[in-house]
Protein backbone atom coordinates (compact mmCIF):
# COMPACT_ATOMS: atom_id res chain seq x y z
CA UNK A 1 0.00 0.00 0.00
CA UNK A 2 1.46 3.68 -0.77
CA UNK A 3 2.50 5.77 1.69
CA UNK A 4 2.11 9.78 2.31
CA UNK A 5 5.41 11.66 2.85
CA UNK A 6 4.76 11.62 6.99
CA UNK A 7 4.12 7.68 6.78
CA UNK A 8 7.48 7.33 4.83
CA UNK A 9 9.65 9.47 6.95
CA UNK A 10 8.08 7.99 10.14
CA UNK A 11 8.57 4.58 8.91
CA UNK A 12 12.14 5.19 8.19
CA UNK A 13 12.55 6.24 11.80
CA UNK A 14 11.04 3.49 13.32
CA UNK A 15 12.50 0.47 11.21
CA UNK A 16 8.92 -0.92 10.01
CA UNK A 17 6.73 0.41 7.48
CA UNK A 18 3.71 2.26 9.01
CA UNK A 19 0.80 3.61 8.34
CA UNK A 20 -1.92 6.77 9.54
CA UNK A 21 -3.37 5.83 12.80
CA UNK A 22 -0.38 3.72 14.83
CA UNK A 23 0.81 4.81 17.03
CA UNK A 24 4.38 4.63 16.94
CA UNK A 25 7.65 6.07 19.39
CA UNK A 26 10.39 7.34 17.27
CA UNK A 27 13.94 8.36 17.48
CA UNK A 28 13.85 12.55 16.41
CA UNK A 29 16.72 14.63 14.99
CA UNK A 30 16.72 17.59 16.38
CA UNK A 31 15.08 19.17 19.39
CA UNK A 32 14.44 22.75 20.45
CA UNK A 33 13.00 25.59 22.56
CA UNK A 34 12.36 29.11 22.64
CA UNK A 35 12.67 31.22 25.77
CA UNK A 36 8.40 30.67 26.30
CA UNK A 37 8.76 27.45 26.30
CA UNK A 38 12.65 26.68 27.17
CA UNK A 39 12.76 27.72 30.98
CA UNK A 40 9.43 25.31 31.59
CA UNK A 41 11.69 22.45 29.64
CA UNK A 42 14.29 22.92 31.69
CA UNK A 43 12.35 22.77 34.78
CA UNK A 44 10.20 19.51 33.56
CA UNK A 45 13.80 18.27 32.37
CA UNK A 46 15.39 18.38 36.29
CA UNK A 47 11.76 16.49 37.58
CA UNK A 48 11.62 13.94 35.25
CA UNK A 49 15.30 12.65 36.28
CA UNK A 50 17.27 14.16 33.21
CA UNK A 51 20.62 14.40 34.07
CA UNK A 52 21.65 15.03 29.66
CA UNK A 53 20.49 15.67 26.96
CA UNK A 54 20.45 12.78 24.36
CA UNK A 55 22.72 14.37 21.79
CA UNK A 56 24.30 18.28 22.66
CA UNK A 57 24.50 18.51 19.24
CA UNK A 58 20.89 17.91 17.88
CA UNK A 59 19.24 20.00 20.44
CA UNK A 60 19.36 23.58 20.70
CA UNK A 61 17.88 26.95 22.62
CA UNK A 62 17.17 29.89 21.25
CA UNK A 63 16.25 33.22 23.34
CA UNK A 64 13.87 34.94 20.55
CA UNK A 65 10.61 35.82 21.85
CA UNK A 66 11.26 38.51 24.27
CA UNK A 67 15.01 39.31 23.24
CA UNK A 68 16.89 41.22 24.35
CA UNK A 69 14.96 40.81 27.49
CA UNK A 70 12.33 43.41 28.92
CA UNK A 71 12.31 42.92 32.20
CA UNK A 72 14.14 41.77 35.72
CA UNK A 73 11.54 38.48 35.65
CA UNK A 74 12.89 37.51 31.85
CA UNK A 75 16.43 38.16 32.42
CA UNK A 76 16.67 36.07 34.87
CA UNK A 77 14.38 33.30 32.69
CA UNK A 78 17.35 33.86 30.17
CA UNK A 79 19.67 33.22 32.70
CA UNK A 80 18.59 29.68 33.31
CA UNK A 81 18.87 29.09 29.56
CA UNK A 82 21.74 30.37 29.23
CA UNK A 83 23.21 28.21 32.02
CA UNK A 84 21.51 24.96 31.00
CA UNK A 85 22.91 25.21 27.38
CA UNK A 86 26.42 25.40 29.26
CA UNK A 87 25.73 22.82 31.86
CA UNK A 88 24.86 20.89 28.95
CA UNK A 89 27.18 21.51 26.42
CA UNK A 90 24.83 22.41 23.39
CA UNK A 91 24.16 25.72 21.79
CA UNK A 92 22.08 28.56 23.07
CA UNK A 93 21.50 30.90 20.05
CA UNK A 94 21.57 34.49 21.32
CA UNK A 95 19.57 37.74 21.50
CA UNK A 96 19.52 38.69 17.79
CA UNK A 97 20.86 35.78 16.34
CA UNK A 98 17.27 34.75 15.47
CA UNK A 99 13.95 33.41 15.47
CA UNK A 100 14.11 29.90 16.31
CA UNK A 101 12.73 28.59 13.06
CA UNK A 102 15.13 30.69 10.50
CA UNK A 103 18.18 29.55 12.56
CA UNK A 104 17.22 25.91 12.86
CA UNK A 105 17.36 25.77 8.50
CA UNK A 106 20.36 28.66 8.21
CA UNK A 107 22.07 26.11 10.92
CA UNK A 108 21.13 22.51 9.60
CA UNK A 109 19.81 21.71 12.85
CA UNK A 110 16.69 20.17 10.66
CA UNK A 111 17.55 18.58 7.22
CA UNK A 112 15.08 16.89 4.12
CA UNK A 113 13.77 13.25 5.93
CA UNK A 114 14.16 14.09 9.71
CA UNK A 115 11.78 13.90 12.28
CA UNK A 116 12.37 17.31 14.53
CA UNK A 117 10.60 18.27 17.25
CA UNK A 118 9.93 21.67 18.63
CA UNK A 119 8.59 23.30 21.68
CA UNK A 120 6.67 26.13 19.15
CA UNK A 121 3.59 25.65 17.51
CA UNK A 122 5.43 26.99 14.36
CA UNK A 123 7.87 24.11 14.47
CA UNK A 124 6.14 22.31 11.26
CA UNK A 125 7.63 25.49 9.29
CA UNK A 126 10.41 22.45 8.56
CA UNK A 127 8.19 20.97 6.01
CA UNK A 128 9.98 23.54 3.49
CA UNK A 129 12.43 21.12 4.36
CA UNK A 130 10.76 17.92 3.13
CA UNK A 131 11.41 17.45 7.12
CA UNK A 132 8.05 16.02 9.50
CA UNK A 133 8.42 18.89 11.96
CA UNK A 134 5.63 18.93 14.94
CA UNK A 135 5.35 21.55 17.62
CA UNK A 136 4.53 20.44 21.01
CA UNK A 137 4.98 21.68 24.40
CA UNK A 138 7.66 22.27 27.36
CA UNK A 139 7.11 18.89 28.98
CA UNK A 140 7.15 16.44 25.85
CA UNK A 141 10.10 18.93 24.56
CA UNK A 142 11.98 17.99 27.91
CA UNK A 143 10.74 14.11 27.71
CA UNK A 144 12.60 14.27 23.95
CA UNK A 145 15.68 16.41 25.05
CA UNK A 146 16.10 13.27 27.58
CA UNK A 147 15.13 10.07 25.52
CA UNK A 148 15.82 11.06 22.12
CA UNK A 149 12.26 10.14 21.47
CA UNK A 150 8.76 11.36 20.75
CA UNK A 151 5.22 9.23 20.81
CA UNK A 152 2.98 10.29 18.25
CA UNK A 153 0.18 8.74 16.09
CA UNK A 154 0.82 8.63 12.35
CA UNK A 155 -1.39 11.46 11.21
CA UNK A 156 -3.77 10.71 8.16
CA UNK A 157 -2.62 13.24 5.53
CA UNK A 158 -4.56 15.87 3.47
CA UNK A 159 -3.28 16.70 0.38
CA UNK A 160 -3.45 20.47 -0.54
CA UNK A 161 -2.68 20.66 -4.91
CA UNK A 162 -2.83 23.93 -6.21
CA UNK A 163 -2.28 24.49 -10.28
CA UNK A 164 -1.45 27.29 -11.97
CA UNK A 165 1.13 29.75 -11.36
CA UNK A 166 1.44 32.97 -9.12
CA UNK A 167 0.90 36.39 -10.85
CA UNK A 168 3.14 38.71 -10.66
CA UNK A 169 2.92 40.76 -7.35
CA UNK A 170 1.26 37.91 -5.50
CA UNK A 171 3.36 35.94 -3.41
CA UNK A 172 3.52 32.23 -0.98
CA UNK A 173 2.09 34.28 2.08
CA UNK A 174 -1.22 35.19 -0.23
CA UNK A 175 -1.18 32.24 -1.66
CA UNK A 176 -1.35 30.29 2.88
CA UNK A 177 -3.39 32.73 3.54
CA UNK A 178 -6.22 31.60 1.01
CA UNK A 179 -5.33 28.46 1.96
CA UNK A 180 -6.18 28.56 5.44
CA UNK A 181 -8.95 30.65 4.56
CA UNK A 182 -10.31 27.29 2.76
CA UNK A 183 -9.00 24.94 4.81
CA UNK A 184 -10.13 26.65 8.24
CA UNK A 185 -8.04 26.71 11.66
CA UNK A 186 -9.60 23.32 12.38
CA UNK A 187 -9.74 21.86 9.32
CA UNK A 188 -6.14 19.49 9.77
CA UNK A 189 -6.08 18.87 13.25
CA UNK A 190 -4.25 15.80 13.85
CA UNK A 191 -3.24 15.97 10.49
CA UNK A 192 -0.59 16.11 8.14
CA UNK A 193 -0.60 18.44 4.97
CA UNK A 194 1.23 17.94 1.91
CA UNK A 195 1.42 20.93 -0.50
CA UNK A 196 2.03 19.81 -4.00
CA UNK A 197 1.42 20.94 -7.46
CA UNK A 198 2.83 23.65 -9.58
CA UNK A 199 1.83 27.15 -7.56
CA UNK A 200 4.45 25.54 -4.90
CA UNK A 201 7.42 23.86 -7.85
CA UNK A 202 9.20 27.20 -8.59
CA UNK A 203 8.91 28.55 -4.74
CA UNK A 204 12.43 29.49 -2.72
CA UNK A 205 13.42 27.84 0.36
CA UNK A 206 11.91 31.26 1.67
CA UNK A 207 8.96 30.70 0.59
CA UNK A 208 8.37 27.28 1.05
CA UNK A 209 8.93 28.18 4.99
CA UNK A 210 6.00 30.89 4.92
CA UNK A 211 3.92 27.63 3.12
CA UNK A 212 4.61 25.24 5.99
CA UNK A 213 4.40 27.97 8.66
CA UNK A 214 1.10 28.66 8.69
CA UNK A 215 0.41 24.66 8.38
CA UNK A 216 -0.41 25.43 12.04
CA UNK A 217 -3.13 27.79 11.24
CA UNK A 218 -4.77 24.95 10.12
CA UNK A 219 -4.37 23.14 13.32
CA UNK A 220 -2.26 20.08 11.39
CA UNK A 221 0.25 18.54 13.38
CA UNK A 222 2.96 19.25 10.53
CA UNK A 223 2.89 20.80 7.20
CA UNK A 224 5.16 19.58 4.35
CA UNK A 225 5.75 20.91 1.17
CA UNK A 226 6.15 18.55 -2.03
CA UNK A 227 10.09 18.71 -3.00
CA UNK A 228 9.59 19.00 -6.35
CA UNK A 229 11.72 22.82 -7.23
CA UNK A 230 13.43 22.59 -3.50
CA UNK A 231 16.77 23.80 -4.21
CA UNK A 232 19.17 23.67 -0.97
CA UNK A 233 23.22 24.19 -1.05
CA UNK A 234 23.89 20.74 0.22
CA UNK A 235 22.65 17.24 -1.45
CA UNK A 236 19.48 15.19 -0.24
CA UNK A 237 17.60 12.29 -0.89
CA UNK A 238 13.85 13.67 -1.71
CA UNK A 239 10.79 11.66 0.04
CA UNK A 240 8.06 12.11 -2.51
CA UNK A 241 4.47 10.40 -1.87
CA UNK A 242 3.77 7.09 -3.58
CA UNK A 243 0.94 7.40 -6.38
CA UNK A 244 -1.21 5.33 -4.40
CA UNK A 245 -0.71 7.04 -1.14
CA UNK A 246 -3.91 7.43 0.99
CA UNK A 247 -5.52 10.80 1.92
CA UNK A 248 -7.82 11.48 3.69
CA UNK A 249 -9.00 14.62 1.86
CA UNK A 250 -7.86 16.45 -1.51
CA UNK A 251 -8.28 19.97 -2.31
CA UNK A 252 -7.61 21.20 -5.74
CA UNK A 253 -7.27 25.02 -5.97
CA UNK A 254 -6.34 27.06 -9.54
CA UNK A 255 -4.88 29.26 -8.10
CA UNK A 256 -3.19 31.16 -11.03
CA UNK A 257 -5.90 33.95 -11.18
CA UNK A 258 -4.94 34.68 -6.74
CA UNK A 259 -5.39 37.67 -5.86
CA UNK A 260 -3.55 39.50 -2.54
CA UNK A 261 -5.22 37.64 0.27
CA UNK A 262 -5.74 39.76 3.68
CA UNK A 263 -6.86 37.90 6.90
CA UNK A 264 -9.00 40.37 9.09
CA UNK A 265 -9.57 40.35 13.00
CA UNK A 266 -9.47 37.98 14.78
CA UNK A 267 -8.58 34.56 13.55
CA UNK A 268 -6.52 33.66 10.67
CA UNK A 269 -8.66 32.14 8.75
CA UNK A 270 -10.97 34.96 8.38
CA UNK A 271 -9.62 35.48 4.74
CA UNK A 272 -10.45 37.71 1.90
CA UNK A 273 -9.43 39.13 -1.22
CA UNK A 274 -7.28 42.97 -0.55
CA UNK A 275 -10.20 44.55 -2.00
CA UNK A 276 -12.66 44.10 0.40
CA UNK A 277 -10.34 45.49 2.71
CA UNK A 278 -8.78 48.62 0.66
CA UNK A 279 -9.17 51.97 1.96
CA UNK A 280 -8.72 50.63 6.09
CA UNK A 281 -6.78 52.72 8.18
CA UNK A 282 -3.80 51.62 9.44
CA UNK A 283 -1.90 53.06 12.26
CA UNK A 284 1.21 50.34 12.54
CA UNK A 285 3.30 48.01 9.78
CA UNK A 286 4.65 45.39 10.79
CA UNK A 287 7.16 43.03 8.90
CA UNK A 288 8.83 40.11 10.29
CA UNK A 289 8.68 37.08 11.96
CA UNK A 290 9.36 32.99 11.28
CA UNK A 291 6.32 33.41 8.63
CA UNK A 292 7.84 36.48 6.59
CA UNK A 293 11.24 38.14 8.10
CA UNK A 294 13.30 36.78 5.87
CA UNK A 295 15.49 38.62 2.78
CA UNK A 296 13.17 37.93 0.14
CA UNK A 297 10.07 39.72 2.37
CA UNK A 298 12.26 42.66 3.52
CA UNK A 299 13.46 42.78 -0.52
CA UNK A 300 9.73 43.05 -1.49
CA UNK A 301 9.08 45.70 0.68
CA UNK A 302 12.01 47.50 -0.03
CA UNK A 303 10.86 47.42 -3.78
CA UNK A 304 8.01 49.01 -2.85
CA UNK A 305 9.04 51.62 -0.48
CA UNK A 306 12.38 52.53 -2.49
CA UNK A 307 12.67 56.50 -2.56
CA UNK A 308 9.36 56.99 -0.70
CA UNK A 309 8.41 57.93 2.86
CA UNK A 310 5.60 56.00 4.91
CA UNK A 311 2.46 57.73 5.84
CA UNK A 312 3.03 60.21 8.63
CA UNK A 313 0.62 58.63 10.72
CA UNK A 314 1.84 55.49 10.50
CA UNK A 315 4.58 53.68 12.53
CA UNK A 316 6.43 50.70 10.60
CA UNK A 317 8.79 47.94 12.54
CA UNK A 318 11.17 45.36 11.03
CA UNK A 319 12.69 42.43 12.27
CA UNK A 320 14.95 40.91 10.78
CA UNK A 321 13.99 36.32 10.83
CA UNK A 322 17.56 36.59 11.60
CA UNK A 323 21.15 38.20 11.88
CA UNK A 324 22.17 36.44 9.09
CA UNK A 325 19.38 37.71 7.01
CA UNK A 326 19.97 41.41 8.79
CA UNK A 327 23.11 41.24 7.08
CA UNK A 328 21.71 39.98 3.68
CA UNK A 329 19.64 42.90 3.83
CA UNK A 330 22.01 45.58 4.72
CA UNK A 331 24.15 44.11 2.54
CA UNK A 332 22.10 44.13 -0.90
CA UNK A 333 20.78 48.00 0.49
CA UNK A 334 17.05 46.77 1.15
CA UNK A 335 17.75 47.80 4.82
CA UNK A 336 18.80 51.61 4.49
CA UNK A 337 16.22 51.70 1.94
CA UNK A 338 13.32 50.45 4.70
CA UNK A 339 15.14 53.04 6.92
CA UNK A 340 15.44 55.97 5.03
CA UNK A 341 11.43 55.18 4.28
CA UNK A 342 11.12 55.67 7.70
CA UNK A 343 11.04 52.10 9.25
CA UNK A 344 12.26 51.57 12.56
CA UNK A 345 14.83 48.73 12.90
CA UNK A 346 14.47 45.98 15.55
CA UNK A 347 16.33 43.29 16.69
CA UNK A 348 16.38 39.91 15.09
CA UNK A 349 13.83 37.48 16.58
CA UNK A 350 10.20 37.34 17.18
CA UNK A 351 9.63 40.99 17.85
CA UNK A 352 5.75 42.54 18.89
CA UNK A 353 4.12 39.08 17.00
CA UNK A 354 3.95 37.68 20.58
CA UNK A 355 2.87 40.97 22.47
CA UNK A 356 5.98 40.71 24.92
CA UNK A 357 7.70 43.92 23.92
CA UNK A 358 9.16 46.06 21.13
CA UNK A 359 5.87 47.50 20.01
CA UNK A 360 2.52 47.01 21.76
CA UNK A 361 -0.34 48.75 19.74
CA UNK A 362 -2.57 51.14 21.53
CA UNK A 363 -6.21 50.80 21.72
CA UNK A 364 -8.40 50.98 18.85
CA UNK A 365 -5.38 51.25 16.93
CA UNK A 366 -5.09 48.89 13.69
CA UNK A 367 -2.07 47.25 12.48
CA UNK A 368 -1.25 45.56 9.46
CA UNK A 369 0.81 42.69 9.92
CA UNK A 370 3.15 39.56 8.19
CA UNK A 371 2.99 37.44 10.90
CA UNK A 372 0.99 34.14 11.35
CA UNK A 373 -1.74 34.98 14.12
CA UNK A 374 -4.50 37.81 14.53
CA UNK A 375 -6.01 36.07 17.90
CA UNK A 376 -7.54 39.05 19.98
CA UNK A 377 -5.00 40.49 22.14
CA UNK A 378 -1.99 38.39 20.31
CA UNK A 379 0.24 41.58 19.89
CA UNK A 380 -0.01 42.57 23.51
CA UNK A 381 -3.25 44.56 23.33
CA UNK A 382 -6.74 43.06 23.16
CA UNK A 383 -8.54 46.42 22.03
CA UNK A 384 -6.49 46.56 18.98
CA UNK A 385 -6.95 44.94 16.03
CA UNK A 386 -4.57 43.27 13.71
CA UNK A 387 -4.98 42.52 9.36
CA UNK A 388 -2.19 40.03 7.82
CA UNK A 389 -1.20 40.44 4.82
CA UNK A 390 1.76 39.97 2.49
CA UNK A 391 5.32 41.63 2.93
CA UNK A 392 4.19 43.42 0.25
CA UNK A 393 0.93 44.25 1.12
CA UNK A 394 2.44 45.88 4.57
CA UNK A 395 4.69 48.09 2.45
CA UNK A 396 1.86 49.46 0.52
CA UNK A 397 -0.22 50.09 3.28
CA UNK A 398 2.35 51.92 5.23
CA UNK A 399 3.12 53.63 2.18
CA UNK A 400 -0.52 54.31 2.18
CA UNK A 401 -2.00 54.87 5.89
CA UNK A 402 -4.25 52.37 4.52
CA UNK A 403 -4.79 48.58 3.32
CA UNK A 404 -3.45 48.73 0.00
CA UNK A 405 -3.10 46.01 -2.92
CA UNK A 406 0.90 46.34 -3.67
CA UNK A 407 0.70 45.23 -7.09
CA UNK A 408 -0.15 48.78 -8.28
CA UNK A 409 3.28 49.43 -6.84
CA UNK A 410 5.04 46.03 -7.89
CA UNK A 411 3.93 45.99 -11.85
CA UNK B 1 1.49 7.09 42.00
CA UNK B 2 -2.99 8.30 41.15
CA UNK B 3 -2.64 11.79 41.74
CA UNK B 4 -5.77 12.08 39.37
CA UNK B 5 -9.25 12.11 41.06
CA UNK B 6 -11.65 9.52 38.60
CA UNK B 7 -14.46 10.87 39.80
CA UNK B 8 -15.64 14.73 39.86
CA UNK B 9 -18.75 16.69 40.52
CA UNK B 10 -18.22 19.87 39.52
CA UNK B 11 -20.10 22.94 37.89
CA UNK B 12 -19.60 23.74 34.16
CA UNK B 13 -18.16 27.24 32.94
CA UNK B 14 -18.97 27.36 29.29
CA UNK B 15 -17.83 28.95 26.39
CA UNK B 16 -17.56 28.91 22.85
CA UNK B 17 -15.17 27.48 19.86
CA UNK B 18 -11.62 28.25 18.71
CA UNK B 19 -10.42 29.29 22.48
CA UNK B 20 -7.45 30.02 21.39
CA UNK B 21 -4.38 30.30 23.37
CA UNK B 22 -3.48 34.02 23.60
CA UNK B 23 -7.15 34.17 25.43
CA UNK B 24 -6.38 31.39 27.45
CA UNK B 25 -3.28 33.08 28.73
CA UNK B 26 -1.86 36.25 26.55
CA UNK B 27 1.68 35.61 25.71
CA UNK B 28 2.52 38.47 28.02
CA UNK B 29 2.08 36.79 30.81
CA UNK B 30 3.60 33.60 30.00
CA UNK B 31 6.99 34.14 30.46
CA UNK B 32 7.50 32.98 34.22
CA UNK B 33 7.71 29.73 35.94
CA UNK B 34 5.41 30.97 38.78
CA UNK B 35 2.04 29.81 38.40
CA UNK B 36 0.00 32.05 40.18
CA UNK B 37 0.69 34.79 37.71
CA UNK B 38 -1.01 32.13 35.09
CA UNK B 39 -3.96 31.69 37.45
CA UNK B 40 -3.78 35.64 37.70
CA UNK B 41 -4.70 36.25 34.41
CA UNK B 42 -6.17 32.96 32.85
CA UNK B 43 -9.09 33.96 30.22
CA UNK B 44 -8.80 37.24 30.99
CA UNK B 45 -9.48 38.50 27.45
CA UNK B 46 -12.37 36.23 26.81
CA UNK B 47 -13.75 36.64 29.90
CA UNK B 48 -12.52 38.98 32.62
CA UNK B 49 -14.57 37.93 35.16
CA UNK B 50 -13.27 34.22 35.17
CA UNK B 51 -10.97 34.07 37.56
CA UNK B 52 -13.25 35.39 40.36
CA UNK B 53 -16.00 32.81 39.87
CA UNK B 54 -13.87 29.92 39.29
CA UNK B 55 -14.06 27.12 42.18
CA UNK B 56 -11.32 24.81 42.86
CA UNK B 57 -12.90 21.57 41.12
CA UNK B 58 -14.77 23.67 38.56
CA UNK B 59 -14.94 22.04 34.75
CA UNK B 60 -14.27 23.87 31.99
CA UNK B 61 -16.26 23.62 28.47
CA UNK B 62 -15.92 24.58 25.47
CA UNK B 63 -16.75 24.03 21.86
CA UNK B 64 -14.46 23.26 18.83
CA UNK B 65 -10.73 23.31 18.81
CA UNK B 66 -10.35 24.85 22.30
CA UNK B 67 -6.27 25.60 22.82
CA UNK B 68 -5.47 26.42 18.92
CA UNK B 69 -2.89 28.48 18.40
CA UNK B 70 0.62 28.80 20.64
CA UNK B 71 2.60 25.37 22.38
CA UNK B 72 2.87 27.63 25.32
CA UNK B 73 1.96 24.67 28.05
CA UNK B 74 1.27 27.47 30.28
CA UNK B 75 -2.02 27.85 28.81
CA UNK B 76 -3.10 24.68 30.55
CA UNK B 77 -1.03 25.12 33.40
CA UNK B 78 -3.36 28.51 34.42
CA UNK B 79 -6.24 26.55 33.89
CA UNK B 80 -5.03 23.80 36.33
CA UNK B 81 -3.72 26.77 38.61
CA UNK B 82 -7.01 28.53 39.13
CA UNK B 83 -9.06 25.01 40.29
CA UNK B 84 -9.93 23.49 36.84
CA UNK B 85 -10.42 19.95 37.33
CA UNK B 86 -11.15 18.94 33.75
CA UNK B 87 -11.71 20.40 30.37
CA UNK B 88 -14.55 19.22 28.43
CA UNK B 89 -15.13 20.30 24.46
CA UNK B 90 -16.24 19.39 21.24
CA UNK B 91 -12.54 18.92 20.61
CA UNK B 92 -9.14 19.89 20.95
CA UNK B 93 -6.07 21.32 19.27
CA UNK B 94 -3.36 18.96 19.12
CA UNK B 95 -0.57 20.84 21.10
CA UNK B 96 -3.32 21.89 24.04
CA UNK B 97 -4.65 18.64 24.05
CA UNK B 98 -1.13 16.59 24.57
CA UNK B 99 -0.10 19.86 26.72
CA UNK B 100 -3.22 19.08 28.97
CA UNK B 101 -2.22 15.65 29.65
CA UNK B 102 1.53 15.97 29.95
CA UNK B 103 0.72 18.29 33.02
CA UNK B 104 -2.32 16.06 34.59
CA UNK B 105 -4.88 17.63 33.61
CA UNK B 106 -7.52 15.92 31.89
CA UNK B 107 -9.23 16.82 28.78
CA UNK B 108 -12.15 15.10 27.38
CA UNK B 109 -13.56 15.13 24.06
CA UNK B 110 -17.38 14.58 23.46
CA UNK B 111 -18.12 16.24 20.29
CA UNK B 112 -22.03 16.34 20.41
CA UNK B 113 -22.17 17.86 23.65
CA UNK B 114 -25.12 20.43 24.68
CA UNK B 115 -23.40 21.14 28.19
CA UNK B 116 -24.86 24.57 29.14
CA UNK B 117 -23.74 27.00 31.69
CA UNK B 118 -23.67 26.35 35.38
CA UNK B 119 -24.60 22.81 34.64
CA UNK B 120 -23.36 20.17 37.09
CA UNK B 121 -21.62 17.45 35.81
CA UNK B 122 -20.93 14.07 37.39
CA UNK B 123 -17.63 12.94 35.39
CA UNK B 124 -16.05 9.14 35.35
CA UNK B 125 -12.39 9.68 34.30
CA UNK B 126 -11.76 6.13 34.62
CA UNK B 127 -14.98 5.40 32.01
CA UNK B 128 -14.80 8.85 30.14
CA UNK B 129 -18.43 8.78 30.78
CA UNK B 130 -20.17 12.06 31.52
CA UNK B 131 -23.42 12.99 33.14
CA UNK B 132 -24.83 16.24 32.66
CA UNK B 133 -27.37 16.29 35.98
CA UNK B 134 -28.56 19.56 35.09
CA UNK B 135 -29.73 18.47 31.40
CA UNK B 136 -30.36 14.18 32.62
CA UNK B 137 -28.33 13.59 29.78
CA UNK B 138 -25.38 11.00 29.35
CA UNK B 139 -22.46 11.71 27.44
CA UNK B 140 -19.17 9.27 26.61
CA UNK B 141 -16.01 11.04 26.15
CA UNK B 142 -13.45 9.78 22.95
CA UNK B 143 -11.31 7.13 24.47
CA UNK B 144 -7.62 8.36 24.85
CA UNK B 145 -5.14 6.26 23.11
CA UNK B 146 -3.54 3.95 25.92
CA UNK B 147 -0.48 5.86 26.50
CA UNK B 148 -2.26 8.90 27.37
CA UNK B 149 -4.00 7.06 29.95
CA UNK B 150 -0.81 6.06 31.19
CA UNK B 151 0.66 9.22 31.47
CA UNK B 152 -2.77 10.92 33.23
CA UNK B 153 -3.11 8.37 35.54
CA UNK B 154 1.08 8.92 36.87
CA UNK B 155 -0.39 12.61 37.17
CA UNK B 156 1.41 13.53 33.49
CA UNK B 157 4.85 13.24 31.90
CA UNK B 158 7.31 14.46 34.66
CA UNK B 159 5.84 11.38 36.69
CA UNK B 160 5.54 9.15 33.49
CA UNK B 161 9.22 9.26 33.08
CA UNK B 162 10.77 9.65 36.28
CA UNK B 163 8.95 6.11 37.32
CA UNK B 164 9.88 4.56 33.70
CA UNK B 165 12.90 6.32 32.44
CA UNK B 166 11.46 6.30 29.09
CA UNK B 167 8.86 5.88 26.69
CA UNK B 168 6.97 2.77 26.01
CA UNK B 169 3.81 0.91 24.45
CA UNK B 170 3.63 -1.71 26.37
CA UNK B 171 2.85 0.08 30.01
Amino acid sequence: MGQTISEKIISNHVGRKVYAGELVISDVDGAMASDTTGPLTIKAFHEMGGKKVFDPDKCALIIDHAAPSPNERIANLHKMMRDFAKEQGMRLFEIGEGICHQVMVENAYVKPGDIFIGADSHTPTYGALNAFACGVGSTDLAATMMTGKIWLKVPQTIQINCSGKLQEGVTAKDLILFLVGKVTVSGATYQAIEFTGEAFEGLSLASRMTIANMSSEMGAKTGIVHPKGLKLDYGFDAITPDEDADYIKTFDFDVSGLEPQVSAPESPDNVHNISNYEGTKINYAFIGTCCNGRLEDLDIAAEILKGKKIHPDVRMVIAPASQSVLLDAIGNGSMATLIEAGASLITSGCGPCVGTHQGVPADGEVVISAANRNFRGRMGNPNSNIYLGAPSTVAASALAGCITNPKKYLL
Amino acid sequence: MNEVQTTIKANAHVYGDHIDTDRIIPGKYTKTLDLSTLADHVLEDLDPNFNKIVRQGDVLVAGINFGCGSSREQAPLALKQAGVSVVIAKDFARIFFRNAINIGLPVLEIIDHKIQKGAELHIDLETGIVEDLSAKVTYTATKLPAIMITILNEGGLVNYLAKYGNYSLEV
